[in-house]
């Protein structure tokens, strides 16, 4: 009798932890693809134009938001129990500004050409709507661990949106890739096959509009989903839509008329 | 007077704080869907970012003076802003009710707007106390430059609602793809100023 008991809670128990792990892998992975911040969420765009001129730009500059998002989910989360509910977004943001400045002064000590070419998009890390949105939405209701796999899909999401648009900003624009050493500029390794071909506009803002632009839609038809329109009921807009293109016809064949 | 016009039409029109400076973009594709909206968001940011701007040029010297720029600046400026933020809403709460109803909803919107952290930075840097007139244009410049982007874009943004596009382009990404068209206009000015 005992025997048997002891093996239904054994039963039981490997049952909660296969759950707790499969919550804890959902956790990871929505980040990377169903719930991209920047690809179907929209959310952080600021430093995605300017960090997606060149491939180790957009590598650094996941590599800080990564830093960030990590400590603040880690702090945010180990400290909700004691942070009083009225007050919750000023303390956030300070805890996200000192992470951004200590960011900020090892990037200008260790990588100054990175932190001079990114300028002013390092501070305003601070003002990112992901990593403040996470902290409020996630970590301040959920456990450390499931923090931390947050914060890691949704950085991992955010670098394959940047490494991407920077992919082909890089190629277009320079007509190649060139690798720097971020912490020392002389070691670098360039392959430009096609620099007679290079347009320079793609590595310039017109160019990283156009590109991100697409991305999101490519990526929206590689999920089968929509972008989400943030305050418009779907199928009613298409209803409209269809109904709209009808009527708009109609009164442009009465003018040719 | 001259430095005020240059620095005010130098930051509204030929460094765009959206179009070429590329800052405050999540509000800029997330209110423009109604230009009565975007209309409100550009007053309410318009009103935070001229004072904040200039709180923040005089804290700059502060904090200059007491030589704790370097590592305090995000900080404090942050703080001014978000604390700006909610004053701003409590009086326009208590004294313009009629006004609240219509601006309310995006004032907690603009403490994590980029334009206005971007231009409180810029402006703190500013180290020479005889640029008063410049900073003063600046202040002005960079939210109306926001304001007539957006403006514009929402307008756009009435018709692309209604118009026939690709299933899966529906949204942000025509939006953007017609930024970089926006963008090119400003180009053009690049140079001017």
């Amino acid at each position: 009798m005992e025997n048997n008991n002891s093996s239904v809670t054994s039963t039981e128990q490997t049952k909660k932890v296969k759950k707790e792990h499969s919550k804890a892998f959902n956790v990871f992975t929505s980040g990377i693809l169903k719930d991209n911040p920047v690809l179907v969420m929209l959310l952080g765009l600021c430093p995605v134009i300017p960090a997606t001129t060149s491939i180790i730009n957009a590598l650094m500059m996941t590599i800080a938001v990564l830093f960030v998002l990590l400590f603040s989910n880690i702090i945010i989360s180990s400290i909700k129990k004691i942070v009083p509910n009225e007050i919750r977004i000023p303390i956030y943001i300070v805890i996200i500004a000192t992470l951004v400045t200590i960011v900020d002064l090892l990037l200008k000590a260790f990588a100054p050409d990175i932190s001079e070419s990114l300028g002013v998009f390092i501070p305003l890390i601070t003002v990112n709507c992901i990593i403040l949105g996470r902290g409020e939405a996630f970590a301040s209701k959920n456990t450390i661990v499931h923090s931390i796999l947050d914060a890691l899909g949704m950085a991992i999401g955010f670098g394959i949106a940047c490494v991407t648009i920077a992919f082909f900003r890089e190629l277009l624009g320079t007509g190649g890739f060139t690798l720097v050493n971020p912490f020392n500029a002389e070691q670098k390794v360039a392959w430009l096959p096609l620099q007679k071909y290079a347009a320079s506009v793609m590595v310039q803002g017109i160019g990283g509009f156009l590109t991100f632009g697409l991305v999101i839609g490519v990526f929206s038809l590689f999920l089968k989903t929509k972008v989400p329109s943030k305050n418009s009921d779907t199928a009613l807009k298409n209803t409209f839509t269809t109904l709209h293109d009808i009527v708009e016809c109609q009164k442009s064949e009465r003018r040719v008329k | 007077m001259a430095a005020f016009y240059t620095a005010l039409l130098g930051s509204m029109i030929v460094s765009n704080s959206v179009l070429a400076g590329y800052k405050g973009l999540c509000s800029y594709l997330g209110i423009s869907k109604k230009s009565s909206s975007a209309f409100g968001m550009g007053v309410a940011l318009t009103f935070v970012c001229v004072l904040s701007g200039l709180i923040s040029w005089g804290l700059g010297f502060a904090l200059r003076a007491i030589g704790i720029y370097d590592f305090m600046s995000t900080i404090v400026f942050i703080l001014v802003i978000s604390s700006l933020v909610q004053l701003t809403e409590l009086i326009i709460k208590k004294f313009f009710p009629s006004l609240y109803k219509t601006l309310g909803i995006y004032l907690p919107l603009i403490t994590t707007n980029c334009v206005v952290l971007g231009l409180a930075l810029q402006v703190g840097g500013m180290s020479d106390p005889a640029s008063f007139l410049e900073v003063l244009g600046t202040v002005l410049g960079v939210p109306l430059g926001y304001f007539i982007v957006i403006m514009i874009f929402s307008c756009i943004q009435e018709r692309l609602e209604t118009s026939n596009t690709t299933y899966n382009f529906k949204g942000a990404a025509i939006g953007l793809i017609t930024t970089a068209i926006m963008a090119l206009a400003v180009y053009g000015f690049s140079g001017v100023i």
